[in-house]
């Protein structure tokens, strides 16, 4: 794969709004890309040629008027197909809303519009972001640009795919349990969880709504920072939403980490395959070499977090899910009755993944089981944020891996949920304490696939997860960007 | 009041009401859609109300003001709560949940006094949003039994509703209608709704059980469909009866959902609770908890206006009359207790005022056009003896149907000129020289001769004289 | 809460019964040899999931907010909201201004 000069979203923007370059000569370029490629890579599940040509040619009259376009002017960047984007169809990989277009958008989409970036289009996803390879998808499976015979990751396979192939100069994922991060590091891409609260999930349609957030996909660190910066600040429209001015995140990836602690978790579960591990070992010698402190953190707590989620996410989302019912949107089985429409509709619609986890959330939620699962899931979760809380004490940021295993061959683990669900032991804490969370890419693994470091930080503590990440890109195996 | 307690057959009633009341809000609960009945369909509607993928709730701070007014006028302690999810599968649930508030409620243990004193508690008054509405097409009666299809309305989906939950302390389907009758009046009182059964922004289910006296508590049933407070008592009653029936012949109650029918007067069975879902409630985590500040709850507290009980209790001082009688009670109601005090200052009797108001001021609403001075002129007339009670009534009549009027004027008018007690006296005395028999016998003791005394003095004076003042004149006369 | 608590039966997490109930709940439909896969999976998940039995968590405090926020809430104004026809015109039936459902028996309302 080759990667233009060019292809950070900071320098398409910054030559656009200079008028140094056209956006719409910008959109060609990764539309070709896209037209070369795709086909063997199926990252959208639609590529919106004709809208990102008409939002480039808008961005070039503004700058011709002398009038600023935005931080993002002029920025391919791809959706996930889970954020709904107004008269755009937006089906989270589901035949159930196979073909259904929002009447409205969601807010991020909306402010990197207002930014002046150029929607190419929307990303494949496990259905409903439940997944961690996007093989659950109903419209098909996105391949890994570095071996298409692997998986891209998911649940936000596509976004990921898409910047790492430059079909995309940036992409918006959701992470939930790991749905950023891991197909991050799958694809070789930076990929960030900012602070729960931190972007607005108004448009993001719900899987889980505590866990929930939405983040970029970027080449470089950089990237992330500047599209943070657009997306992130308080949003009226929810109630979540922390009441705080967008992030600003840029000046931290000048300073350097002499003197910050980097935790290492020493009961971190084991299993990982033993480059990623290697390549671990070092991002701390890295880290350490800059000037960093390594300290020694435990969180007893973490290995019962797959546990918590998976009781905790599916009941959310059972709850969230059950709107799809063929009344009002999207598809619907005809029946005698209602109540069999919606039996025969949701039957159709769902796929398996989706179905076993809202029989497990239901389950989970249910008269005289709630106290035994859900319940005890939402104490878990209590005590993996105590864990975090004191390992704060003494570090600054926690380093793992993203992803205990490099990508793995399309169909090794359909048949098995819970090897699946594994992948994301490392992601998921993060997730139910709410904190911020971010995968960089740092060297290569078994067959040369790519492995990410994953930085993790404490609530509203982007600043120094971006300081250490910019480092680790610095100091990455393979050269810096 | 009566103080015993109400029987049918030697079995103690046992209910509690849940009144759904909407509140008076410009907006919806969780979104900025209009909060408006009897527009077109689907007119206000948004991503939040349609259930729409990725929508989210923003609690309405309105809301929130008017369901504490409630629970502060109905007595309860305002505390910090939470929102749940009750999840269930209905086609006017656009989420297939409802944002509800489960075991952290806003308001909680409170009572309302009805006119009678007792007090029924009130358990919890809690927040909710309301679902949309069904019309089911091709059935009888617009009933889903038969119906060939089904058209929703989400306008009213997400409407503010707070859920009033009585403690089952209400013993007669009187003591009910007394009850819900108050709470409209201190629901329209705070400004929070207007409260009308008819239109469903006050909606009344009644759980009803019986027991023997001493008995432990019977299997209750719930009553859904009451669309008047006529209707509630009807119901309560034809439930009690039906309940009491099987159980003298030896059947169980089955705990169940029941329909009443106000055409046949029965309730029906709708679904029996074993079959109820399971909501599986869990905490809303598109919410974030509702602790109003102190400062909020006591301004709020302070800006309660003057309650119905209150009022009753002050018109009852004013007056003399009971606070439970009909008077007060139907003046009260009505809204016009502070328009009888006004009458009161402009020199006039108060106790007259309220039994004019009440007799003659029905179609007159709360703001009574008749401004109260004339109102009192003619209750002033009238207890000075210028105008008999009758034509006091007749003057009355043209006031009201006139909006106001000088009393002296209408009754000169009318030619029932005031009769002086010169010209009285005079006319008393021609007749006694006129009639010296009837005068003999009556000034001997016979008081039966008054009658044709009083008769001619009536006769003489062509009706204008004061029946009181005419009597008052002979006694003294005799007695002189 | 004020459901009663029991511990899953030590043998299958879950059985078929339950399964089958569940899906009702959920209004999924399911063929008897869907129920079959999805207990066996279901249990197996719960199976694992049963490490959590092991902790005390008697004194541990429900978390359900990842961040602390409270009070928040809208003024009480309307804001234009959605256009009738294009909400109606990705409806799967309408007709009269209104979604049109096929006859509403067998459920709770």
């Amino acid at each position: 794969m080759t990667a233009s000069s060019n292809s950070t979203a900071a320098s398409i923007a910054a030559d656009v709004r200079a008028g140094r370059r056209k956006a719409v000569d910008v959109v060609e370029e990764y539309l070709a890309n896209i037209a070369r490629r795709e086909s063997d890579i199926h990252a959208f599940n639609l590529v919106t040629a004709d809208q990102a040509r008409a939002m480039a040619a808008a961005v070039d009259a503004d700058v011709a008027a002398g009038r600023d376009p935005g931080p993002l002017a002029g920025v391919p960047i791809a959706l996930k197909d889970n954020m709904c984007t107004r008269g755009v169809p937006t089906t989270c990989s589901s035949r159930i809303l196979e073909g259904w277009k929002p009447p409205y958008d969601a807010t991020v989409v909306t402010r990197l519009a207002a930014a002046g970036a150029v929607f190419v289009g929307k990303t494949n996803l496990d259905e409903f972001a439940m997944g961690s390879s996007t093989e659950n998808s109903a419209f098909g499976v996105t391949y890994n640009p570095h071996d298409t015979t692997r998986v891209a990751g998911g649940s936000s396979g596509g976004s990921a795919a898409a910047v790492a192939a430059e079909f995309a100069a940036a992409s918006l994922g959701s992470d939930t349990g790991g749905s950023i991060r891991q197909p991050a590091a799958l694809c070789g891409v930076v990929g960030v969880k900012p602070t729960y609260g931190t972007v607005s999930r108004y448009g993001l349609v719900a899987f889980a709504s505590s866990l929930d957030q939405i983040g970029p996909f970027t080449t470089d660190v950089r990237d992330s920072a500047l599209l943070l910066e657009v997306m992130s600040g308080h949003d009226p429209l929810d109630s979540t939403s922390i009441p705080q001015p967008p992030l600003s995140l840029q000046s931290s990836l000048e300073q350097d980490v002499k003197g910050l602690r980097i935790g290492r978790i020493t009961d971190l579960p084991g299993g990982s395959d033993p480059e990623v591990e290697a390549r671990l070992v070092e991002a701390f010698d890295a880290l350490a070499a800059a000037g960093a402190t390594i300290v020694d953190v435990e969180l007893p707590s973490m290995k019962y977090g797959l546990t918590a989620y998976y009781l905790i996410a599916p009941a959310e989302a059972s709850s969230n899910l059950a709107r799809y019912d063929g009344v009002r949107y999207g598809m619907r089985v005809d029946a005698s009755d209602t109540n069999a429409m919606y039996g025969a509709t949701r039957a159709a619609g769902f796929g398996d993944e989706v179905k076993r986890r809202i029989m497990l959330g239901t389950y989970a939620l249910s008269a005289g089981y709630y106290d035994a699962y859900y319940g005890k899931a939402l104490k878990v979760r209590r005590l993996i944020s105590d864990d975090f809380a004191r390992a704060y004490q003494k570090a600054d940021v926690l380093l793992t891996p993203t992803s205990p295993i490099v990508a793995f061959p399309v169909g090794a683990k359909v048949d098995d949920p819970l090897s699946m669900y594994l992948c994301d032991v490392f992601t998921i804490p993060t997730n139910l304490a709410g904190h911020p969370a971010m995968s960089v890419p740092f060297g290569a693994g078994a067959d040369d696939l790519p492995v990410g470091v994953q930085v993790l930080a404490p609530t509203l503590g982007e600043a120094t997860m971006f300081r250490v990440a910019a480092q680790l890109e610095r100091s990455a195996p393979g050269g810096a960007r | 009041m009566t103080s015993e307690k109400f029987m049918i057959d030697e079995y103690e009633l046992v209910v509690g009401l849940e009144v759904h009341v909407e509140l008076a809000t410009a907006t919806k609960l969780f979104s900025a859609s209009a909060n408006r009945f009897g527009d077109d369909p689907n007119t206000h509607i948004d991503p939040v109300t349609l259930g729409l993928p990725g929508a989210l709730p923003v609690l309405n701070r309105q809301a929130v003001e008017l369901a504490m007014r409630i629970g502060l006028a109905l007595n309860c302690t305002v505390q910090p709560c939470t929102f749940h999810r009750k999840n269930y599968f209905y086609p006017d649930m656009p989420k297939a949940y409802q944002i509800s508030q489960y075991d952290q409620p806003l308001n909680i243990d409170g009572w309302l006094e009805l006119p009678g004193g007792k007090r029924i508690g009130v358990e919890r008054a809690h927040l909710e949003e309301d679902t949309g509405k069904s019309t089911h097409i091709g059935g009888t009666g617009g009933r889903i039994h038969g119906s060939d299809y089904s058209l929703i309305d989400f306008n009213r989906a997400g409407v503010p509703l707070v859920e009033i939950v009585g403690r089952p302390d209400i013993s007669s389907p009187d003591e009910a209608r007394q009850y819900v009758t108050e709470l409209r009046q201190i629901l329209v009182a705070v400004g929070a709704s207007d409260a009308k059964m008819e239109e469903g922004s006050m909606r009344c289910d009644a759980n009803v059980s019986v027991r023997k006296p001493g008995a432990p508590l019977g299997t209750r049933c719930e009553i859904k469909n009451v669309n008047s407070v006529r209707s509630l008592g009807r119901a309560i009653e034809y439930e009690a009866r039906r309940q009491i029936a099987l159980i003298e012949s030896g059947e169980r109650v089955r705990q169940e959902t029941r329909h009443w029918d106000e055409n046949d007067g029965r309730t029906h069975t709708l679904r029996t609770k074993e079959d109820a879902d399971d909501y599986r409630y869990f905490l809303e985590p598109d919410l974030v908890p509702l602790a109003p500040e102190s400062a909020w709850i006591e301004r709020v507290r302070a800006a309660l206006p003057m309650l119905p009980r209150e009022r009753r209790a002050r018109l009852s001082a004013a007056t003399g009359a009971p606070a439970d009688g009909e008077a007060i009670m139907v003046v009260v109601e009505r809204g016009q207790d502070d328009y009888v005090l006004a009458v009161a200052t402009h020199g006039a009797d108060v106790a007259r005022a309220l039994v004019h108001v009440k007799e003659a001021y029905a179609e007159q609403g709360a703001s009574p056009v008749v401004p109260a001075a004339d109102l009192a002129g003619m209750i002033v007339l009238e207890t000075s003896g210028k105008l008999t009670s009758t034509q006091a009534k007749q003057v009355l009549a043209d006031i009201v149907a006139n909006g106001g009027g000088d009393a002296a004027k209408i009754a000169a008018d009318k030619g029932f000129e005031a009769m002086d007690t010169s010209a009285l006296e005079s006319m008393v005395d021609e007749v006694i020289a006129t009639q010296a028999d009837a005068w003999a016998k009556y000034c001997a003791g016979e008081e039966k001769a008054m009658g044709a005394l009083v008769g001619a003095i009536m006769k003489a004076s062509k009706g204008k004289a004061d029946g009181k003042a005419v009597t008052a004149l002979l006694q003294s006369k005799r007695n002189s | 809460m004020s459901q009663s608590s029991r511990e899953p039966a030590g043998e299958s997490r879950i059985s078929k019964d339950a399964v089958a109930k569940v899906a009702r709940l959920a209004r999924l439909d399911v063929t008897t040899s869907e129920i079959d896969r999805l207990t066996t999976q279901l249990a197996g998940m719960l199976e694992h999931f049963a490490d959590i039995d092991a902790l005390d968590l008697a004194s541990v405090e429900p978390m359900t907010q990842p961040y602390p926020l409270v009070n928040v809430m809208r003024e009480d104004v309307v804001v234009a909201g959605l256009d009738r026809d294009e909400v109606l015109a990705a409806a799967p039936a309408a007709e009269d201004g209104r979604f049109r459902v096929p006859p509403i028996i067998g459920l709770e309302g």
